[in-house]
């Protein structure tokens, strides 16, 4: 058994929050900067120059790569050896999410309730996921999740007849459907299988894996590399002027689900798909 | 074609700008977003008058990060326009020459856009880092309590911007891809 305190845990996500906002992950970072060295269409070369100048000044000027410092997605593997002294890990979380972005001037984007309104000042609460996994480490992953990206995602419960076809069609047409509104060049997030609530989590946490990693199942893979193809024959282009770059990277993580259902969800995020971490 | 421009946008102005454009744009531009829209918009249809005179003005959809000590702004990129489709055109009515955004518009926003021979910009959705340095001067108008929603007067210099959709309601965002896909399948 090993003991964790609270205040360790405030001070880990505190110190992951203007990390996490400033600089991309590198494999994010070098997609972007290949994508700008790809592009034939001007305009869109153009564009994704921009970007890369911005990843730049941000890293030069300490200031975030996007004013949307997003709503915290805290992802927490909990070793079921670790003991956590001194307070409740959500509040622990919280109070880390409270100070970063406060001391980090950071955005404050969090509304108290979802139809009154009201800004919580902080940037609290995070949306916290945990799990429980053997060990005795516990990992913290914060991926500040922008609603630029977040607004155009979808989630759909289709039909076992619609099979791969079906799904293929779902993740086109909401790719489609979000055009320029979600900051392309886009990363897709593919959640197929489990359940309503599960498969929007799949989803999230495929935005979580490295850029270019593939499924391990070749069937998933290939239709991960198919599907970026499908996608970045739409035309939309960085930032919705047209282009080759629509999407960086098209990931699907699956969960075996019930014999009446066929879940599927599509997160999708921003060129500036940011998560950082640190394992206590 | 390229253009420097200085605000109050003129009906000159917006009348020659051509989708796909780009732009340098120095002046006064207002921030406001969803909660402001909403104010904004409430105040007038109570027939009140508004914080800002929006005849001629440009409103940026953009909500800061905040200042850090000694510096003017926060990182400040646009924030996705089709939310203030709602109350653009009530605004639009009232002249206002131009919005900086990013996305999609919808058809009543183009319709009253061309009525009124508004202009809609895009600025590069996710570069906040690199446009914080076109903005020499950020004054609160008012809202303090709205926080990053707050209305705000910006001094900008060269900020760089493309015409999304101009006064004739040609719209680069059907018409960008568009040309892709033909000069690919070409």
């Amino acid at each position: 058994m090993k003991e964790l305190g609270a205040e360790r845990i405030a001070e880990a996500v505190r110190a992951l929050c203007v990390p996490a906002n400033r600089t991309l992950p590198p494999d994010v970072e070098n997609a972007v900067r290949a994508a700008h060295e790809a592009e034939p269409w001007p305009l869109a070369k153009a564009t994704l120059g921009t970007l890369c100048r911005n990843l730049d000044a941000a890293r030069e000027t300490g200031l975030p790569i996007c004013q949307d410092t997003g709503m915290a997605c805290v992802f927490i593997e909990l070793g079921q050896e670790v003991h956590i002294t001194g307070g409740a890990l959500e509040d622990a979380v919280n109070e880390g999410i409270r100070r970063g972005y406060t001391e980090g001037y950071l955005r404050k984007s969090v509304v108290a309730d979802p139809i009154r309104r009201g800004n919580t000042g902080d940037n609290t609460p995070a949306v916290i996921t945990v799990r429980v996994v053997p060990g005795e480490q516990l990992r913290i992953t914060l991926a500040p999740k922008g609603f630029g990206s977040e607004n155009m995602s979808r989630l759909a419960m289709l039909k076992p007849s619609d099979g791969e076809e079906g799904v293929r069609a779902f993740v086109l047409d909401t790719v489609r459907r979000a055009g320029p509104n979600p900051c392309p060049p886009v990363v897709v997030g593919v959640g197929i299988g489990g359940t309503f609530d599960r498969v929007a989590l799949l989803a999230k946490r495929a935005l979580l894996r490295p850029l270019g990693s593939c499924h391990p199942d070749p069937y998933y893979a290939k239709m991960e590399q198919e599907l970026l193809c499908e996608i970045n024959m739409l035309g939309i282009g960085p930032q919705g002027f047209g282009g080759q770059t629509t999407a960086l990277g098209v990931q699907i993580e699956t969960f075996p689900t019930h014999i009446a259902g066929l879940p599927v969800a599509v997160n999708i995020s921003c060129h500036v798909t940011r998560h950082a971490e640190v394992v206590l | 074609m390229e253009y420097r421009l200085q605000t109050p946008l003129t009906k000159t102005d917006a009348a020659k700008l051509r989708a796909g454009d780009t732009v340098l744009l120095s002046g006064t531009v207002y921030t406001a977003r969803d909660a402001a829209h909403k104010r904004l918009c409430a105040l007038a249809d109570a027939g009140e008058a508004l914080p800002v005179d929006v005849r001629g003005a440009v409103i940026y959809y953009a909500g800061p990060t905040p200042a850090r000590p000694g510096e003017v702004i926060g990182s400040v990129g646009p924030t996705t326009s089709g939310r203030m489709d709602a109350y653009a055109p009530a605004l639009l009515r009232m002249d206002l020459a131009g919005m900086i955004g990013k996305g999609a518009r919808s058809e009543a926003v183009v319709a009253a856009m061309r009525e009124s021979g508004a202009v809609y910009f895009a600025a590069i959705g996710g570069a906040g880092a690199l446009i914080a340095s076109c903005v020499e001067r950020a004054e609160l108008i008012c809202w303090p309590e709205l926080g990053s929603e707050a209305v705000r007067r910006l001094t900008v210099r060269e900020l760089p911007l493309i015409v999304a959709i101009d006064s004739t309601g040609a719209d680069l965002y059907k018409t960008g891809p568009a040309a892709y896909r033909k000069a690919a399948q070409g």
